[in-house]
């Protein structure tokens, strides 16, 4: 498929969902369904940086706190919409990004695992102590009541989320198939051969932390709106931080289809388990899941596919 | 099941699995029986950081509804309850009530435990109009001013001052009276809120605020805190605290000798039989809120009946044993509902609000009339001293005079020892 | 002080993270699980906490070569990156948490012990024992880890594993065996450390998360694999945070710490301490 009908469909996807706001009305399903978007965003900027370059970020709790905030900083200052909040959000976590690109350059694997969870404690200390986002004791930001178009606000958020899934998985999959997208893989496969073959490997690298905590930022911008209430511990939650990278570990991390598919089924999956099953066991199932999914498919589920089917190797 | 039929032909797989798994959430856990019973629906922390206390909160509201249902039910109905575990993440808790709203279709919703996830639910109970008991959210109505929001903590309608007025009541009644006082309080949404109340109650009680500082909720060694507030050398001691941290810096206070008049406070945690038996007597002289305790002055009808069925669960559960901090408030809460959807006759919530907002109830924990914003009309935040306490057993917590009721007057069961040095 | 207890926790993860190269996330969650049957064995028949945690090291010991038994058949047979076992211990980390919860609920546990809220006086330096014991159990651990890496066979074997696989099979030793070894006795520190954990705070099943950024940081800045530098990087940030809560503010330490961290590694990405 090339990028240009790739594009169309997405587009026709964000369509399809705006028109499910028209004809569904049980809120539940918007709901759950930001959920799941919001993880489709979140495990493909991981994927950017983790899957594609092979840099572990474990901060994605970090950047998607920092989107969220950004708006919650914001809102407090000036009254501003939604949709202009988040491109604002997007390029505040970028620069982020960016810095921690700087600031992590010479480091490697595991070691700029370590840092990216540095980084999200220390943002974490900075918004705790940041009275004019609510510090420690939190913030409020109520959902107004009317928004154009849309029955209620809750559906204009779904939608919201799915133009940004769709932003992000359209990103994601221009960049696997772009010059870009095969330098990362260069680094990921031996950085030291990529540089030597004449790979810009510093400036890759920074593009890509950029681009990836920029996409986190987006996945966090609406998150305010969803909650109404926002508090440190929750928007540092470790469950984004395990999420991004489980996510895309399920579905596959080399694909852009691998986060798209981890996030559906495990978030999927939370879901369910969040209003079904209902106590401590739906922590063990993402747990036995996710030791399960790695010992029987490796290379997540489009690998697991790929495997079975090998017959287009680049999907 | 409209949903389904209408995007089964959706090609893209992921909406496809997506709605697969909204046909099996759809399904849900209960089908309609035919006597066709009231369902009250609800999230509660059963994992993550408060699942010790909405486990026990969700153990009092099923004592609730065996009690309810062995008297024949609510407004002549079986009583059901429908709850998921919110995993005390708030960003759980919009699906869990739309969830509950929409398709449980559930008849009464209530709130689960804690302000981070109660206030997430605000809006949504608002969109459905529907009334909202809350248990112990922290001021959360402030900002939606929901007028169907009734809330059990008994902090009165200015939660933050309410909760550390006794406090200063009772320092500034010591002889001779306190000048400076410290603050300190973990980085965390209570403690941080709690801080604020004091740090107004200490300004209109004239004292000076020596020391002021937050520390974050990870922290493992107290000492240097400690010692710090014994270098400025305060009268009073305010800690607004959770669990792990209340613990560390009882023991961190009694190992360094700290010299104040009054310590104590805000401290989440001391009122857990846990705590109380593992510090034992490092908690004699601690001036602490507290929202019951068996004192005689507080020994309302129906509480140690609850409280016999409650314990006699608990230990087996690996909840709270004792249950004097939330259990009774969350069957409270229940019994408030339950009053006023027998005495309206129905299910109508216009009504249903209008009833609490109008009367008052006679429940286990006292009687209980509600405000403005929800909240309780009048504070009953309690200001107890542990006192004489001799070893580690729990038994000794059971007796009356082992947490003295200082504040409000109108419950005082005994007399302040101070200076905090000479109670110990 | 406190930095005795992190080099506690810490130490295990050296060796399994900075020796071995494996991402053990779940080593806080072991420490806990450790707390958890030292609180049992506490109130049960009231053993020294600490006792305790020595006592249970071999289980735990047998416990760790299970788990790597486990980890190398799935991943480091099929040649597969740290990546991958780093959700496998995610994983891991839930499944010991939910265990703990449905066993002994989620409330918070203390133990007893004599020295539990007892000081001795050092001149005008009052240090209570519930800080001091552990910190000496946790040096005497790391001195007891340090000699066996550098003095027996066995211990020099592990180290070699870190550095070449090859040439420990060319005299032929088997790796696998001794990398099993290592991830046991990893696991037993943890059991100790879960003894020393519950002596100072109180523990419940979740606890362990908030440790996991600390230790890996220690671990990195102490250069990873080299028990000195862990005992010193823990040390360091041990005071680091307690000097910004006495002269700043409290609530910064952890940013400060961190940000040490950070500074660190952008500085000196080898740790502290060469290896």
């Amino acid at each position: 498929m090339s990028h240009r009908t790739f594009f169309f469909v997405v587009l026709g996807l964000v369509l399809v969902s705006l028109g499910l706001t028209k004809a569904i009305e049980n809120e539940y399903y918007f709901f759950a369904g930001y959920v799941i978007l919001q993880y489709i965003v979140l495990a493909t900027a991981w994927n950017i940086l983790g899957g594609f370059t092979g840099y572990v970020n474990f901060g994605s709790a970090g950047f998607f706190a920092a989107g969220a905030y950004t708006t919650v900083a914001v809102v407090k200052w000036v009254d501003l919409p939604l949709l202009a909040l988040i491109p604002l959000s997007g390029i505040v976590c970028g620069l982020i990004g960016l810095a921690t690109g700087y600031l992590t350059l010479r480091l490697r694997g595991v070691y700029f695992a370590i840092a990216t969870l540095a980084l999200a404690i220390v943002l974490e200390t900075i918004i705790a102590n940041w009275e004019h986002v609510g510090g420690a004791a939190g913030a409020f930001v109520i959902r107004p009541k009317e928004v154009m178009f849309f029955d209620s606000y809750v559906e204009f958020l779904f939608w919201t989320m799915s133009l940004l899934a769709a932003i992000a998985v359209f990103a994601a999959r221009y960049i696997q198939h772009s010059r870009f997208g095969r330098g990362l893989a260069a680094i990921r496969d031996d950085e030291g051969v990529a540089e030597s073959m004449g790979v810009p490997t510093l400036k890759l690298k920074l593009m890509s932390t950029t681009i990836s905590g920029a996409l986190m930022g987006l996945a966090g911008a609406p998150f305010v709106y969803y909650v109404t209430y926002i508090d440190p511990p929750s928007a540092f939650n470790l469950e984004y931080a395990v999420n991004a990278v489980a996510m895309p570990m399920i579905g596959g991390p080399t694909s852009w289809l691998g986060p798209v598919i981890g996030a559906v089924l495990l978030g999927g999956a939370q879901q369910i388990a969040t209003v079904t099953i209902s106590s401590e066991l739906n922590l063990l199932i993402v747990g036995i899941m996710l030791v399960v999914f790695v010992i029987v498919a490796p290379d997540g589920i489009v690998g697991l596919v790929r495997r079975l089917f090998s017959k287009d190797p680049r999907a | 099941m409209q949903q389904r039929r209408i995007f089964g032909g959706t090609r893209r797989f992921f909406f496809g699995a997506m709605l697969a798994a909204f046909a099996l959430v759809s399904i849900g856990p209960a089908v309609q029986a035919e006597d066709d019973p009231i369902r009250i629906g609800f999230g509660m922390a059963l994992t993550g950081a408060l699942a010790g206390a909405g486990k026990a909160a969700l153990i009092s509201i099923e004592i609730w509804r065996d009690d309810i249902n062995a008297a024949g039910g609510l407004l002549g109905r079986p009583v059901e309850l429908v709850f998921y575990d919110d995993q005390t993440n708030p960003a759980k808790v919009p699906g869990i009530y739309t969830k509950l709203i929409n398709i449980d279709r559930v008849d009464l919703i209530v709130s689960g435990y804690g302000s981070a996830t109660i206030t997430p639910a605000i809006p949504i109970a608002m969109n459905y109009d529907m009334v909202f008991m809350s248990l112990f959210g922290l001021a959360s109505n402030e900002e939606f001013g929901y007028d169907r929001y009734f809330q059990i903590l008994p902090a009165g309608p200015e939660p933050r001052i309410e909760w550390s007025r006794g406090f200063f009541e009772v320092a500034m009644r010591a002889d001779p009276k306190p000048t400076t006082v410290a603050l300190v309080g973990a980085d965390a949404e209570f403690p941080r809120n709690a801080l604020i109340g004091a740090r107004a109650n200490a300004e209109a009680a004239g004292l000076e605020i020596v020391y002021d500082e937050t520390y974050p909720p990870t922290t493992v060694d107290f000492s240097p805190v400690i010692r710090k507030i014994q270098s400025v050398n305060p009268d009073v001691v305010y800690v607004a605290s959770y669990p792990p941290d209340s613990a560390g810096i009882v023991r961190s206070v009694t190992e360094l000798g700290l010299e104040a008049k009054l310590f104590g406070g805000g401290m989440v945690g001391v009122q857990f039989a846990s705590l109380m038996e593992a510090l034992g007597p490092q908690l004699n002289g601690i001036v602490n809120y507290d929202f019951w305790v068996p004192e005689p002055t507080l020994n309302f009808p129906g509480i140690n009946a609850f409280l016999e069925k409650y314990q006699a669960i608990a230990e087996d559960a690996g909840v709270d044993p004792l249950g004097y901090y939330l259990p009774p408030f969350a069957y409270a809460n229940m019994q408030i509902l339950a009053e006023a959807v027998e005495a309206t006759g129905g299910l109508d919530q216009d009504q249903i609000a209008d009833y609490i907002r109008s009367n008052e109830f006679e429940t286990v924990v006292g009687d209980v009339s509600f405000g403005a914003n929800g909240e309780w009309a009048k504070s009953r935040m309690l200001m107890v001293q542990y006192q004489g306490i001799e070893d580690q057993s729990l038994e000794q917590f059971t007796e009356a005079g082992t947490r003295v009721v200082l504040y409000p007057e109108d419950w005082q069961s005994g007399k302040l020892i101070a200076p905090y040095s000479d109670a110990k | 002080m406190l930095g005795g207890f992190y080099a506690s926790v810490a130490l295990g993860l050296t060796l399994v993270f900075g020796l071995l190269n494996i991402v053990n996330i779940a080593h806080p969650a072991f420490v806990v699980l450790g707390s958890f049957l030292v609180y049992a064995a506490n109130a049960q028949w009231g053993v020294d906490p600490i006792a305790m945690g020595v006592i249970l090291t071999p289980l735990f010991f047998l416990l760790g070569m299970a788990t790597y038994s486990v980890y190398h058949a799935s991943f480091e047979k099929r040649d597969n990156e740290s990546l991958r076992g780093l959700a496998f211990f995610f994983g891991l980390m839930f499944i010991i948490e939910v265990g703990l919860i449905l066993q002994y609920g989620v409330d918070y546990r203390l133990v007893n012990a004599p020295y539990i809220g007892k000081v001795i006086n050092l001149g005008s330096v009052t240090l209570p024992l519930r800080m001091l014991v552990p910190f000496c159990v946790a040096l005497v651990m790391a001195l007891g880890i340090f000699l066996f890496l550098s003095r027996t066979y066995l211990g020099r074997a592990i180290r070699a594993v870190a550095q070449d696989q090859l040439a420990l099979q060319l005299v032929a030793a088997d790796p696998v065996r001794i990398k099993r070894i290592a991830f046991g006795i990893a696991i037993a520190t943890a059991c100790v450390a879960g003894a020393l954990l519950i002596v100072i705070n109180p523990v419940e099943p979740a606890a362990g998360r908030v440790y996991i950024g600390r230790i890996f940081a220690i671990v990195v800045l102490g250069g990873m694999g080299s028990v000195r530098g862990t005992v010193a990087a823990a040390i360091v940030l041990g005071i680091v945070e307690s000097v910004t809560s006495t002269i700043y503010s409290p609530s910064w330490a952890p940013a400060v710490a961190f940000g040490f961290l950070l500074f660190a590694l952008a500085v000196r990405p080898a740790g502290l301490l060469r290896r």
